[in-house]
């Protein structure tokens, strides 16, 4: 009687045993389904004719997205340009007067931007910087990036710069330091590790958005680094490619998101690799 | 022979309401180990870090009263001079985790943007490192970083970091309340030492390391200024009953 009770927990605990390790796998799984569809189909589209030519009319074999890569990268580099000294500023604002009202109003803010629907963000860059400016172009879209990636960084600011410990500081101004030196020569050079983490995934975040680029940096068959003019990106291309009927543009789409998934992917790797390299140790 | 370095004039500290400290007025004579000792929450550690204003970076704290640092009023100076000529070290060895033990002993410099020779700094390293009794352990690692040392060594930087200054006072806030016996003794040891050079203020909430190190003490109690005096009269003839009760372990 006894004995059979316990037998029936120890099935009851293999049970759930893999119940949980089936749900954690199940998680894992759109992952690996991406990788395996996106090696399958686009890695035979990543030719050195993809990575360094122009897209060719339909019809014509061949062509590539060297305008997209670099577009994407050059509107990469602008939203992070815009985005992180007043991310990283606010951030330490936040971390800084943890009690005042202000500060708890901006971090309200950022955390309902955060959630605010990409396109609304594309919509909302295009009535404010787009319709001013008279077109299209690359900064807008990267300024439309850039107020994405925000709030990711002002949180994982605050959040790296709240784990220092107080003595890191009282240490720093013991010696006559002053605030804002202390700030810049001790407290962010020991947090970097945390802030290069939040960036790092702000960029891998955003690096992927379409919606936010429709209206702003529109999209370019041309090679242009242009800031002042349309752009094009990796997203877009694909948005386009994808919804054509010709089978060759498929193949491009294919390839696009093979690029971009591996650019996310090291940008992830990097932000692994790199709060390992500067961890700090106290 | 004897001269006075700091002079506390009718201090007192308010936490919002709260009054903290009640009308401190002491002299602190120079190259001399002064103790502040007395039951948790008299208001040591707020004394001491209203000597170099320390307490300021908190907020919410008002003071009334003078400190005179010789002859001039330290509510008068900036309280960023004022703190690099009153060097301090806290309960928990705080070395910068990001930086060389060369570079925490040159923090002070480093930090506020002095520039110095590569030969004076390095005079200034080795220098500071002796007379906090670190050189000869650290010497051959001068450019790992401080935070692989051990406890009492990490507080001994802190010692040299503060040192590295020429400070005119030494603020010690219960330096050894978080190293084991070992280290609490060599740490002792060097306080005695180091008096040729700076003048030392110690809080402890250790009545023996009080009666180890220190020339003069201070008893606080709860805010009061209970007595002050030559340690060896101070724990051998207390004026006040309060002070042979503390030191007889009736409270505290």
């Amino acid at each position: 009687m006894e004995d059979k009770g316990i037998r029936f927990r120890i099935i009851k605990d293999r049970m759930f045993f893999l119940f949980i390790v089936f749900f954690s796998l199940l998680c894992a799984a759109p992952l690996f389904l991406i990788f395996y569809y996106l090696v399958k189909n686009g890695l035979s589209s990543i030719s050195l004719d993809f990575l360094l030519n122009l897209p060719k009319p339909v019809g014509e074999e061949g062509g590539g997205l060297a305008n997209a890569i670099a577009g994407t990268l050059l509107l990469i580099v602008l939203a992070s340009v815009i985005s992180i000294p007043v991310g990283v500023t606010a951030g330490i604002y936040l971390s800084e007067n943890k009690k005042s009202r202000t500060a708890s109003y901006v971090r309200m803010f950022a955390e309902i931007l955060q959630g605010v629907p990409s396109i609304v963000i594309g919509i909302f860059v295009y009535l404010w910087v787009v319709v001013p400016l008279g077109g299209f172009s690359a900064v807008s879209g990267a300024i439309a990036l850039a107020v994405m990636m925000l709030p990711v960084i002002v949180r994982s600011t605050e959040e790296t710069l709240n784990l220092l410990p107080y003595s890191l500081k009282e240490a720093s101004m013991a010696l006559g330091v002053p605030y804002y030196r202390t700030i810049i020569k001790v407290i962010l050079p020991t947090g970097f590790s945390g802030i290069l983490t939040g960036v790092l995934l702000s960029i891998a975040r955003i690096s992927g958005e379409t919606a936010p680029l429709l209206f702003t940096a529109f999209g370019n068959p041309f090679w242009s680094l242009d800031i002042t003019r349309p752009i094009s990106c990796l997203p877009l291309e694909i948005y386009q490619y994808a919804m054509s009927p010709f089978p060759e543009w498929h193949k491009m789409a294919w390839g696009a998101s093979f690029v971009l998934i591996v650019i996310v992917l090291l940008l992830n790797i990097f932000s692994k690799l790199g709060a390992k390299k500067w961890k700090v140790q106290y | 022979m004897e001269s006075t370095v700091l002079n506390i004039k009718d201090l007192s500290v308010y936490y919002g309401d709260n009054k903290a400290l009640n009308n401190i007025s002491l002299s602190i004579e120079s190259r001399m180990v002064t103790a502040i000792m007395g039951p948790s929450g008299c208001g040591k550690t707020t004394l001491l870090r209203c000597i170099n204003r320390m307490h300021e970076i908190n907020g919410n704290v008002r003071t009334t009263g003078h400190i005179y640092l010789y002859d001039s009023d330290l509510n008068q100076m900036n309280p960023i001079i004022v703190r690099r000529k009153i060097g301090m070290v806290f309960q928990k060895p705080n070395p910068f985790p990001t930086m060389t033990i060369y570079d925490n002993v040159m923090a002070g410099y480093r930090l506020n943007g002095i520039r110095l020779k590569k030969s004076d700094r390095d005079m200034i390293v080795e220098d500071s490192l002796k007379k906090a009794a670190l050189w000869n352990e650290v010497k051959d690692s001068l450019l790992r970083k401080g935070t692989f040392l051990s406890g009492g060594q990490q507080q001994r930087l802190c010692i040299a970091r503060a040192l590295a200054m020429k400070p005119e006072i030494l603020l010690l806030d219960e330096p050894t309340s978080a190293l084991d016996p070992k280290a609490t003794s060599r740490i002792e040891e060097l306080i005695v030492e180091l008096k040729q050079y700076v003048t030392i203020m110690l809080v402890t909430h250790n009545i023996a390391q009080a009666s180890r190190v220190s020339d003069y003490t201070v008893f606080l109690y709860l805010g009061d200024l209970v007595e002050y005096g030559q340690t060896e009269r101070l724990f051998t003839v207390p004026e006040d009953k309060r002070t042979e009760e503390y030191l007889t372990g009736k409270f505290g």
